[in-house]
């Protein structure tokens, strides 16, 4: 059986683990700054330490791609916008563990020769930004920030910039012109920001765990997180657990973990009920069944199922809840949050949830199964950037998995759920 | 009607520092919006002017942006936003309940202010604390593990003006604009305050140390350096 590895979750239940007396004293940073950028590049690349925020990039390779001696500034830019429906891993860690992330950007901006950092965390967590920006000032003071840390003779300055409320912003290109001052929307690609991101410079944009991972793999080295999780997908990662699940919650472990295993660590789905559908990596990510409890959770394993590790959001439905209505919801996220700038997501997520609406009221027809899969083929690949692609995922699977139940609500004319009976008060 | 000299030299004050953590300029223009609601309490006429002549913008560019966030009130708001999350999980868990309940509780809908000027409802999308499901959120701080009656509880003592404290957050709940100056880049100092995790955050962690389960040891060291 897998066995959970906290490394980033490891103080987390300490009083002060957002303090340097709570997390340590930057041993790796102090340790990467003695080391030649290029090696520690090389480092993250050996580890096979892949992008944490949902694409599953290679970090290492990302960082290989800004160019060297091109006499530009470049800039390191946290992506900490996290707001993917079900996703819950990065707000929990900069609010009990922000140093891990402070002392991943100071090694991470080295190694790209960055001297200015951003740390992009959405509006919408007071707490949360309070956490990050004391952490900030408290390495400033312990001169782990600012000029000449360590002796080494390296600058860095790091800002926390707050959202404003735009799922958006959480696309790179978006977060970019979000950063810049204008609204926030996605950029055509190429050129991709390693070579012209913030001000058309040079840019790695990274999310909060991915770099927060940097510092374990400084002190413990390439081969030590290499031998966690499976070939193709190493190393740890937060599994974050929410819903009909008897402690849902943060479980960190490594990649190819199931959800077997994680319910079974979970106490199981609640009591008196069955697991129906779950979303593997937020709900941009095809929906699973329990057909699916044994998939390894990793990059290779779930795509090969027809889905997307993404995030690892686990959340988690049982058979009280109408999957019609979950897609209608997600469907009304995605038309609310759709910037509007190119056609197919504007109009088709609009049309969406349209359709959807009457369909849940009971009040569509066969034909409106057609309509919504037409409209998700022509967003899907057609759109702008993947937040267009990621809203036709909910569809596609949902008609794919439980067509009858889409058919049931017209037959009777409404919806055969009771929405008392899922909530969390619900009689079992 | 513009501000009051004395407010805006103060305003300059804050608008400069603001600008100045920015290598270009118009990077400030959302810490700038988050600063001109923590002094008006939501994105007024004479915040985006303020705005525009601070960045050398034109006011169409500024309420182009303005307009683009939802945390940018285009009207006078409540001193405390009062959000219920309506996304899919935590409307299955409970959430459209307590959004119904407390509607009808509070006779404000989305987006409308209680006549006494102290409650802003808001049907919020996903809030990133799932585990705590269902979720509300005042004012931008935790309110975890809701119900339709401690919703209604709660938004009936923030009206009483009694003492409200997040699930996770500070010891005391700051208004709307205390919150937004908070977002411009300005700490409060309570960064502190509370616990690093609890509940949900924790279950994980707990199950391991239960287990004796750690991250393997790297060679010759201890997992890592602390």
């Amino acid at each position: 059986m897998t066995q959970l590895t906290p490394v980033l979750t490891r103080n987390w239940d300490l009083p002060n683990a957002f303090t340097v007396d709570g997390y340590g004293e930057y041993a790796a940073a102090k340790k990467a700054l003695s080391t030649d950028p290029d090696a520690i590049i090389q480092m993250v690349k050996d580890s096979g330490l892949r992008g944490r925020g949902g694409a599953g990039f290679p970090t290492g390779m990302k960082w290989g791609f800004i160019p060297q001696n091109d006499g530009k500034p470049h800039y390191l830019v946290v992506n900490a916008d996290e707001s993917e429906p079900g996703t819950c891993k990065d707000i929990p860690l900069m609010m009990a563990n922000p140093h891990s992330l402070v002392e991943g950007v100071i090694i991470t901006a080295y190694a790209i020769r960055a001297n200015y950092a951003f740390i992009y965390v959405r509006g919408e967590v007071l707490h949360v930004i309070r956490r990050v920006q004391a952490a900030v000032r408290e390495a400033y003071e312990k001169g782990y920030l600012g000029s000449d840390i360590f002796g080494s003779g390296y600058d860095l300055e790091v800002v926390v910039h707050s959202g404003a409320g735009a799922y958006i912003c959480g696309e790179e290109t978006a977060l970019l012109d979000s950063l810049e001052g204008y609204r926030g929307q996605p950029r055509l690609k190429p050129p991709f920001p390693a070579v012209a991101g913030l001000y058309a410079s040079p840019t790695v944009v990274n999310n909060v765990e991915s770099i927060a991972s940097v510092p374990s793999i400084v002190a413990n080295g390439a081969d030590w997180f290499a031998g966690m999780g499976t070939e193709k997908s190493k190393g740890f990662g937060i599994f974050s657990l929410s819903g009909h699940v008897t402690r849902p919650g943060q479980y960190e472990a490594p990649l190819g973990i199931t959800l077997r295993e994680l319910l079974d660590m979970a106490g199981g789905i609640r009591e008196g009920h069955e697991l129906k559908f779950w979303t593997p990596g937020g709900s941009s990510t095809p929906i699973f069944t329990a057909e699916h409890l044994d998939v390894p959770l990793d990059f290779e394993s779930v795509g090969a199922k027809g889905s997307m590790l993404g995030t690892r959001a686990l959340q988690i439905f049982d058979d009280t809840t109408c999957v019609v209505r979950a897609v209608l919801r997600w469907t009304e996220f995605y038309a609310h949050e759709s910037c509007g700038k190119c056609t197919p997501c504007r109009e088709g997520t609009f049309w969406l949830k349209q359709v959807l609406k009457r369909l849940e009221k009971g009040q569509g027809t066969e034909d409106d199964l057609t309509t919504i899969t037409d409209i998700a083929d022509n967003i899907l690949g057609r759109s702008f950037c993947a937040l267009g692609d990621g809203a036709t995922s909910p569809i596609h699977s949902s008609v794919k998995y439980f067509r009858e139940e889409y058919l049931k609500h017209f037959e009777i004319g409404g919806c055969p759920f009771d929405p008392a009976a899922s909530t969390v008060w619900g009689k079992a | 009607m513009s501000y009051a000299p004395e407010v805006r030299e103060r305003l300059e004050t804050d608008a400069k520092e603001i600008i100045g953590r920015y290598p270009k300029p118009r990077s400030a223009l959302l810490p700038l919006l988050h600063l001109v609601q923590s002094e008006d309490g939501y994105v007024s006429d004479d915040g985006q002017e303020f705005c525009a002549e601070m960045l050398g913008l034109s006011k169409a560019e500024v309420v182009g942006v303005a307009t683009f966030y939802t945390m940018y009130k285009r009207k006078p708001s409540g001193e405390y936003n009062v959000g219920v999350c309506i996304n899919a999980l935590c409307a299955v868990m409970g959430g459209d309940q307590i959004w119904s309940e407390l509607s009808e509780h509070a006779g404000v809908g989305h987006d409308e202010t209680t006549e006494d000027g102290k409650i802003t409802l808001e049907r919020l999308e996903c809030n990133a604390a799932c585990d705590f499901a269902p979720v509300m959120m005042v004012n931008w701080e935790f309110f975890d593990n809701q119900t339709p009656e401690s919703a209604k509880q709660l938004v009936d003592d923030l009206r009483a003006g009694k003492e409200v404290v997040p699930t996770r957050g500070p010891g005391r709940l700051c208004s709307f604009k205390e919150a937004s100056r908070v977002l411009a880049g300005f700490p409060d100092g309570q960064a502190g305050d509370g616990p690093a995790a609890s509940g949900p955050s924790l279950e994980g962690l707990k199950i391991a140390k239960a287990n004796g389960w750690e991250a393997p040891a790297a060679d010759g060291g201890p997992v890592n350096d602390r």
